[in-house]
């Protein structure tokens, strides 16, 4: 099944990913044989367009911008190290993970950094904030044909309101980590089967 | 004739209504029921409460009700062959032909456990109950064997549960119950089909010997499997044949009806089960045959298919209103209650043990409320009436089936048709105190929802994957090669585009819904300096109420996978898909700044997507498109660096496979596209390539002029900056010597 694949991906990648990201041996062979199947280009690395060929990721609203996830800023190839690390975020938090030391370097699927990955879904450009124009592009996106640009101007005001405790007019990162504190984002936030 | 004195003179007015009687007729029938179906979609929120079999039967008890008072007979023409020959194949194709494939694929264990497990469990729990009753003296209804009770119990556990889909859909239940219970409905009326043959000739036998059992058992299984070999076997007949039609488009549709309806026929000589012969069939050709027809037929094939399977089952609908009416009816009150009563009781409760045991092998489980969802959707549909209205005289007591089958049908298509909404709405009330949630919450997490499906969706199916792969192997190096006249393999996408016929992309996006997209950012972009001093606006709790209500009606829900098919008579929804790709585009064009070579590389990718999707069309549809789009490039809402106007090159051909020598560049092909085309290209070509646009520098100068100029959209010299765009976009679909992109 995985055989052809992970012969092109050698043990000790196999042992520094999951170091680095948690997922099993399985997972990361499987992982592996995806990438591989996505990567017209044979040459290691995906490309933004090997993401835009998968025709879920095009009629799912925010596709560009989960596809935009993927790559570092300024690069346009990501390659399998690139893909797992961010796939990471979206493992699922194990109970035996919740009670880690809290020195080791937070793992990529904890609370915060999938709120991170989120976060950065909204704030192109990296300011860490979230502004105005920011939210109504995200808003936009997600909401059908019939809605005016007034009423959506409304909301985003709403939400800025909301969240913004420091008067800038934006959501920063640590405002929006307490606007969702009631959130269960650990289960909003991972892929439902992972085996 | 009248009017006659003298035989020889010519008879000037003459009538002849016995010659044209069946098919006028039978006209006038079809079209009533379908001004029925207008009058019902004018006020279109009827739909959403009652469903439409609800409707149908009404319309029919009406006319049956006007005929009865002038004491007309409906014609006899609900026959069994007339049913089982004319009106059973149209409503089966149909449902083979738009079942979703992929789903249905993937949680095939489940569906054929509930369809064929759960027929079987409701036939022989009815039907026993059923006979223990008719033991009862009181009930009067000794005399109606243990046979007779079987053949009654299997007619009754078809169920046809579209009006829950519809339902569901709305409410967003666990997005695998659409696929389970459509494809329940599909299969479980092929497993009525032969129970129902198999109990009516095992009613016929005066004395069932045990032998008569297992041979019953042994004869399901032939029939089954039979079935599905047939199918497959004209569908692949089918599919090899569309190799060959390029050049008569015109009876290309043809072929899939004939195929189709002669895989059902010669299933029926053998006495397989020819419901699953055609379901089969039509499931096989569709993804074969999609590839070689050209578009318009492709459109046409869908909309035949669906028209043809809606006039049958309206047919069937009116039909029992009128029979209602008008037929002599045996009632038993016993019977029928105890009827009503144990088709509940044994759906639910199979329901129960039959989740019970097949949820330890579901990635997904079903948790009580879609269990409840399962068991009250099951509502009897046409397959039914039609199935007890065709039975046999010889069959004692056939009127009493005929009147508990009707009421059976009655009842659980008006009353549980239009409780199931208002009910399952009660039991997933997803916030209990939905002002408790702040906006922020809401959309946050509609839009994490997003994220994680997309993420899903990039992984992959997880489950099954090894025979799913097997599969695909197979497929890519046996079947498409064979079968397919045109064996560039297609990725996905762009039969996403086909299938969504958005083969005119560009031509939509002058539809206001392009605009839409560019507006709030724009503006928003002016006003960003003002933001400082905007005042801070008070929002009343009636407004954060208004706020909710407005997003949650309009926000994108998830379930994207099944939502085109839950609707069983209208073709399949795109609308969704449609506007966020067209969205998408009309962005894309708006936000093309020069130098940036991912919007760029992007529109390459989308452009050349319709541009292959194109090239199934005729020459003239390729004209009106191009003349389309250089008028859409002077259009006065483009903010001039924006928008730019593009032009083609070439005019597109048909496809010969003329298209492959046009983009095969060879070394010169450097800076284009090659990390498109997915070649085997020098690595370092890409790499090099981005640098330079990196740096804004200069454009690619001569080399451009040196290569034959492929099909493609060009951009138009308007502007010199803008050059460097003016890389002939090359085709997408070129690439892959590997053949296997389809994802």
């Amino acid at each position: 099944m995985g055989s052809r694949a992970s012969t092109l991906l050698r043990e000790e990648e196999i042992e520094e990913i999951k170091k680095e990201t948690g997922f099993s041996h399985s997972q990361i062979t499987r992982l592996y044989s995806r990438f591989t199947s996505l990567d017209k280009g044979e040459n290691g690395t995906l490309s933004r367009e090997d993401f835009q060929r998968i025709p879920e990721l095009a009629i799912n609203p925010l596709g560009d911008r989960i596809i935009n996830a993927f790559f570092p800023e300024g690069e346009d190839q990501v390659n399998f190290r690139g893909f797992m690390r961010t796939l990471a975020h979206f493992r699922p938090i194990e109970d035996n993970e919740k009670s880690r030391n809290p020195t080791a370097s937070e793992p990529l699927n904890s609370r915060t950094n999938k709120l991170l990955f989120a976060f950065r879904l909204y704030d192109l450009d990296r300011d860490d904030k979230i502004s105005r124009d920011e939210l109504l592009q995200v808003l936009r996106m997600m909401v059908g044909v019939n809605i005016s640009d007034e009423q959506l101007g409304s909301i985003a005001d709403r939400t800025i309101q909301e969240a913004d405790t420091n008067g800038d007019s934006s959501i920063s990162f640590n405002e929006f980590i307490k606007v969702l504190e009631k959130v269960d984002v650990e289960q909003k936030m991972s892929i439902r089967f992972l085996h | 004739e009248d009017d006659t004195k003298n035989p020889a003179n010519l008879p000037v007015f003459t009538m002849d209504y016995p010659r044209i009687q069946v098919p006028f007729e039978f006209t006038l029938w079809v079209l009533l029921a379908s001004f029925a179906k207008i009058g019902f979609h004018i006020y279109h929120k009827i739909t959403i409460w009652i469903p439409e079999s609800c409707l149908l039967i009404s319309i029919g008890l009406i006319v049956g009700a006007i005929m009865h008072s002038v004491k007309e007979e409906p014609p006899a023409v609900l026959s069994s062959n007339v049913f089982f020959l004319y009106m059973l194949p149209p409503i089966v194709l149909d449902n083979g032909y738009f079942m979703p494939t992929r789903p249905f694929f993937e949680n095939v264990g489940t569906v054929l456990w509930y369809a064929v497990v759960g027929t079987l469990w409701n036939s022989i729990g009815i039907g026993l109950s059923l006979f223990a009753i008719c033991q009862i003296e009181a009930f009067g209804v000794q005399d109606i064997n243990l046979q007779e009770n079987l053949l009654f119990a299997s007619i009754i556990s078809a169920v046809d549960p579209v009006a829950a889909l519809n339902v569901f859909e709305d409410i967003g239940v666990n997005e695998q119950l659409y696929i389970v219970i459509f494809g329940e409905g599909l299969f479980n009326d092929a497993v009525t089909v032969v129970l129902y043959s198999m109990f009516s000739f095992l009613a016929d036998l005066p004395v069932v010997e045990s032998e008569d059992v297992f041979l019953g058992v042994a004869r399901f299984f032939v029939v089954g499997v039979g079935g599905v070999l047939f199918g497959l076997l004209f569908g692949f007949v089918a599919a090899f044949t569309t190799r060959f039609t390029h050049n008569v488009r015109q009876i290309e549709p043809l072929f899939v009806f004939m195929y189709s309806y002669l895989a059902y026929l010669v299933a029926e000589l053998f006495a397989i089960s020819s419901v699953l012969a055609i379901i089969t069939c039509a499931i096989t050709m569709k993804y074969y045959v999609e590839e070689n027809v050209s578009q318009r037929s492709c459109t046409t094939i869908r909309h035949v298919v669906k028209m043809l399977a809606t006039v049958s089952e309206t047919l069937i609908f009116f039909f029992l209103g009128v029979v209602t009416i008008t037929t002599e009816h045996e009632w038993s009150w016993a019977y029928v209650l105890f009827t009503l009563l144990f088709a509940f009781v044994w759906r639910g409760i199979g329901m129960l043990v039959l989740t019970q045991i097949i949820n330890p092998f579901r990635t997904i489980q079903f948790n009580y409320k879609d269990q409840f969802g399962l068991a009250y959707g099951g509502l009897r549909g046409a397959i039914c009436f039609a199935l007890v209205f065709t039975l046999p005289d010889n069959i004692n007591r056939r009127n009493l089936f005929v009147t508990a089958s009707i009421a059976i049908i009655i009842f659980t298509v008006f009353i549980q048709g239009i409780s199931i909404r208002p009910i399952v709405e009660y039991i997933n009330i997803r916030r209990t105190n939905k002002d408790l949630n702040t906006i922020n919450v809401e959309v946050h997490t509609r839009m994490m929802e997003h994220v994680v499906c997309g993420i899903e969706d990039l992984c992959g199916q997880w489950s099954h994957y090894y025979w799913k792969d097997k599969f695909k192997k197979f497929n890519d190096r046996v079947l498409r090669r064979i079968l397919l006249r045109d064996n560039r393999a297609e990725s996905s996408i762009v039969s996403l585009y086909k299938k969504l016929e958005l083969q005119n992309a560009i031509d939509l996006l002058d539809t206001p819904l392009g605009d839409l997209s560019a507006a709030p950012s724009i503006i928003s972009l002016h006003d960003e300096k003002k933001e400082a001093a905007r005042p801070k606006r008070k929002f009343l709790a009636a407004d954060v109420r208004k706020m909710h209500d407005i997003l949650s009606k309009n926000m994108y829900k998830i379930r994207h996978k099944t939502i085109a098919y839950t609707n069983k008579y209208n073709l399949p929804d795109n609308s969704r898909a449609r506007e966020i790709l067209i969205r998408r585009h009309a962005s894309i064009r708006r936000s093309l700044r020069p130098g940036s070579l991912r919007e760029l590389k992007l529109l390459e990718v989308l452009n050349a997507m319709t541009d292959r999707s194109c090239v199934f069309s005729a020459g003239d549809e390729v004209d009106r498109l191009s003349a389309r789009v250089q008028a859409s490039g002077v259009s006065p809402r483009s903010s001039s660096r924006s928008l730019v106007p593009m032009r083609r090159l070439n005019t597109i051909q048909e496809q010969g496979g003329s298209g492959k020598s046009v983009v095969d560049e060879g070394p010169s092909g450097g800076p284009f596209g090659s990390s498109l085309r997915g070649r085997k290209a020098a690595v370092p070509a890409p790499r090099r390539r981005s640098s330079d646009r990196e740096d804004d520098s200069e454009p690619p100068g001569g080399e451009e002029e040196a290569l034959p100029p492929p099909p493609g959209w060009v951009p138009e010299d308007g502007d010199p900056g803008e050059n460097e765009a003016g890389n002939p976009l090359l085709r997408h679909s070129s690439q892959t010597s590997r053949g296997s992109s389809r994802l």
